[in-house]
């Protein structure tokens, strides 16, 4: 039997070792892809066309292709989602059908993304294919869109719950309506918290492949609309490294997704802190 | 009234919304259903859930293999990862130094949480599988055998899922240990006991529904990663003998095949969906109920 | 003084919080242009009362409310548009509660729910508003500044004036100052003073001098009842009932 004291010292030990293990599988995988990517990354990797699938040339289509999808995705999942979390947290009252919305979005949250690719390809490939072209970006990007509707939903809601009660009733004793107080009063204060649920959208629409096997199309071209297939920067490394085997490029082109996420998780920190600065004195 | 006109208008218009995920759950249910149940009634369920052979040029759509696949890749990522992620947790809860963890761990996890999963894959491909295959060429009865010796497999997939599934066991874990009662932790420490034994003891147990919802929500995870496994797995669809074998996850049976699948065989590429998806609603519903259960008596 | 206009009244007032009661039978008359007080222990019901006279506890789905309410003779709950009865009935909170905008912004943000866009009506109201409340020459540089930046009994004025923006002609506070210190404190009970000329208004206190020293009427709640409601000399130095006597004297929880 160990004295208590060494167990402690032990246990500690292993807590330490743990944590840095954590953090040094984090270093080993950043580190090693930008070091064999990022002496790749030129400007003319960025802006010259992919050639041969993707072994030769830049990455430009996919830039520009996972810039228009992204936006796309945000545009029709964000108010939804944003709806939705006010419906829920505003004016729902409890009772069955709460417990069914609710049901809805949790199960929504936890689909694997290939689950969803299957849906987007059954539905909006092939049965809206009149409307959606096939395989197009708008397919990809509304599969997404449902994708991340449940983060959307999520985070506003917390957000939202998070504004103090005295606010509403403040404004409510102004004579302001549910709307008038919801829009003008709770939203505003919930701000921070909404656009850090879009980063994390934006995060996972960025790194989505997937489901965008299934919808997008994988054109190396850059769309010219809605309705033509694109390759997004993931994708794109995908099969560049699976199928095509250029190792150089897939290295360079996740470099640029790895820096791609760290300039968003930069951008919206200081978004993020100059709200909060806005709000608090 | 106008004003009454629009405030109910709103309120229509944001119940709409709120019925959208639902909508959309139930809709993923029905064409997945719609498009694969064809598969079980004509071969029937017995031999589409448990058929060993998984050959669609000749008929033959035994989904076992990936069954296997996924669960062994699952338990794999758990066992690796579930240990280091806990710790982890605790030492953040615990242990850390403030500024450590604001400054350097938090960000680190908040990023290995942001990396796509095709990223990961590559990581993997680069890495880990030659890394295996050094070590499966030092074992003679591998050596043959491309299957086993490839270094793409059971091992590579569970070490790359285990980190990816780290961001979520930590972060769940995290908020359980934190939302124990500070009186309990004074309690145990002002009777004697050291830190750890009050961690160990008093802590752990408090925060364990809060902990094996983590671990749930990270199987979940790994139930459905695709890419990072079908970039590092191998992909063959046999049931695997050995953690160096060549497995293939039910995800990466969708996702490889359906490029250029047609006919019933995508038929039971949606079958696959159906299985994907009754296993994850499963997995999902055990993480549900035990959080309810922890708010429900917080 | 004695023939003032009755501005609200209530008959047989009750009000559930489930099962829960918390106003029995309550009849009372507020006196226009007269600052009322509302003082009793904790828990007497002085909030909920308040909050019913202008449905504020609308917000609550388990309240029940039996009884009537008349401001200017018709009823509450029945006659008016709810939007129409706040703007008529302003309220100013226990913890001062400051929108997380400019102080600009919160004095316009009523007028603006109401439908007011032009700028140079704006401006004019917030002058007006923060003048009444007494803030104007504190903030009238920094109106574009977070109204949360302000000290606790600027923010209260910043509240007082917010609902003045709305021109209301009712003005009820549920123990406006107890979040404040003493020298804030006095400036709210002097503007209060200055208030009565043109609002009626009703006050919770659990300051016996502060209702003393502000309020024309004074009522004493206990358990959800009135038990005495007078001049406010007369409560204070002739109480008619024994419970009213042994509050006011501090024999009392
Ligand atoms: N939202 C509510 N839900 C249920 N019961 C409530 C609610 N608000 C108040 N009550 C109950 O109603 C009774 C009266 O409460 P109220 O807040 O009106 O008292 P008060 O006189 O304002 O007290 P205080 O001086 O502490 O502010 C109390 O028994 C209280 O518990
Ligand atoms: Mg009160």
């Amino acid at each position: 039997m160990l004295k208590p004291r060494t167990t402690e010292k032990i246990a500690k030990f292993i807590m330490w070792v743990a944590a840095i293990l954590t953090v040094t599988f984090l270093v080993l995988v950043l580190g090693y892809i930008l070091l064999n990517g990022l002496p790749k990354v030129s400007w003319e990797f960025l802006t010259t066309e992919p050639e041969a699938m993707g072994a030769k040339g830049g990455i430009f289509s996919t830039i520009i292709s996972t810039v228009i999808f992204t936006l796309v995705t945000l545009v029709m999942s964000v108010p939804v989602g944003v709806l939705a979390a006010i419906y829920l947290t505003e004016y729902m009252s409890r009772g069955p059908v709460a417990g069914v919305i609710r049901f809805g979005t949790d199960a929504l949250a936890g689909i694997p993304s290939i689950v969803f690719g299957l849906f987007g390809f059954a539905f909006f490939v092939v049965l809206l294919k009149p409307v959606t072209g096939g395989w197009s970006l708008i397919s990809g990007s509304l599969t997404a869109a449902i994708m991340i509707l449940p983060t959307i939903i999520r985070t506003t809601e917390e957000a939202i719950k998070a504004v103090p009660v005295s606010y509403r009733e403040g404004s409510y004793a102004l004579g302001a309506t549910k709307w008038q107080t919801v829009s003008r009063t709770v939203l505003p204060s919930a701000l921070p918290g909404i656009i850090t649920g879009v980063i994390l959208g934006i995060g996972r629409a960025v790194g989505e492949t997937a489901a965008l096997l299934l919808t997008l199309g994988g054109s190396l071209f850059i769309p010219l609309s809605l309705t033509e297939p694109a390759s997004t920067m993931s994708m794109h490394l995908y099969k560049v490294a699976m199928e095509v085997g250029a190792m150089d490029m897939a290295f360079a082109t996740a470099s640029v997704l790895i820096i791609s996420v760290l300039l968003i998780n930069t951008g919206a920190n200081v978004i993020l802190s100059g709200l909060k600065r806005r709000t608090t004195a | 009234m106008p004003r009454k006109l629009r405030e109910r208008a709103y309120k229509i218009i944001l119940f709409a919304s709120a019925l959208t995920a639902l909508l959309v759950i139930i809709m993923i249910g029905g064409f997945i259903f719609k498009e694969g149940m064809p598969v079980f009634s004509k071969y029937g369920l017995p031999q589409v859930l448990f058929g060993g052979k998984w050959q669609p040029s000749t008929q033959l759509y035994g989904l076992w293999p990936m069954i296997i696949g996924s669960i062994y890749l699952t338990v794999g990522a758990l066992i690796l990862g579930v240990p280091l992620g806990v710790l982890t947790a605790i030492f953040l809860a615990e242990l850390a130094p403030k500024r450590l963890v604001a400054l350097v761990i938090r960000p680190a996890i908040e990023l290995l949480a942001g990396i796509p999963s095709v990223v990961y894959g590559l990581f993997g491909m680069v890495i880990v599988v030659p890394a295996i295959r050094a070590l499966a060429s030092k074992i003679p009865a591998y050596a043959e055998d491309p299957l086993l010796s490839s270094g793409y497999g059971i091992i590579a997939g569970s070490i790359i899922l285990s980190i990816m599934i780290l961001p979520t066991i930590i972060n769940i874990s995290e908020d359980a240990i934190r939302s124990v009662p500070a009186e309990y932790k004074e309690g145990s420490l002002a009777l004697g006991a050291t830190h750890w034994q009050t961690i160990y003891k008093v802590m752990i147990p408090a925060a364990g529904s809060g902990i094996i919802a983590a671990v749930i929500l990270g199987m979940g995870r790994a139930i459905g990663e695709t890419m990072a496994i079908i970039m590092v797995a191998g992909n063959a669809p046999i049931i695997p003998d050995s953690i160096f074998s060549s497995v293939r996850s039910l995800t990466g049976n969708i996702a490889i095949e359906m490029a250029y699948s047609s006919g019933e065989h995508t038929q039971a590429l949606f079958a696959t969906g159906i299985v994907l998806f009754v296993f994850i609603m499963i997995v999902n519903s055990f993480a549900l109920r035990i959080i309810k259960r922890r708010v429900k008596n917080a | 003084m004695d023939n003032a206009q009755i501005k609200i009244h209530t008959k047989d007032l009750n009000l559930f919080y489930g099962d829960n009661q918390a106003l029995k039978s309550v009849n009372i008359q507020v006196e226009e242009k007269r600052v009322t007080a509302l003082i009793g222990p904790s828990g007497c019901g002085k909030s909920t009362f308040l909050k019913t006279l202008n449905r504020m506890n609308d917000l609550i789905p388990y309240v029940k409310i039996h009884g009537e309410i008349y401001l200017d003779n018709l009823n509450c709950y029945q006659d008016y548009d709810i939007v129409e009865l706040r703007k008529r009935v302003g309220m100013v909170f226990q913890k001062p509660n400051p929108f997380p905008m400019s102080i600009y912004d919160n004095i316009a943000y009523g007028p603006r729910v109401h439908g007011l866009k032009a700028k140079a009506a704006l401006h004019d109201i917030v002058e007006r508003s923060l003048r009444k409340a007494a803030l104007w020459e504190e903030v009238k540089d920094r109106l574009k500044h977070s109204a949360l930046g302000l000290s606790g009994g600027q923010q209260q004025r910043l509240c007082i004036a917010r609902v003045l923006a709305v021109e209301p002609e009712v003005v009820l506070m549920d123990e406006p100052t107890s979040a404040l210190d003493p020298m804030a404190t006095l400036k709210i009970e002097d503007l209060v003073q200055e208030l009565k000329s043109n609002y009626t208004i009703i006050i919770v206190t659990h300051n016996m001098q502060q209702a003393a020293r502000t309020s024309d009427r004074t009522a004493f709640f206990l358990h959800g009842e009135i038990v005495e409601y007078g001049a406010t000399e007369k409560i204070f130095n002739v109480p008619k009932d024994k419970r009213t006597e042994d509050y006011i004297t501090g024999r009392f929880g």
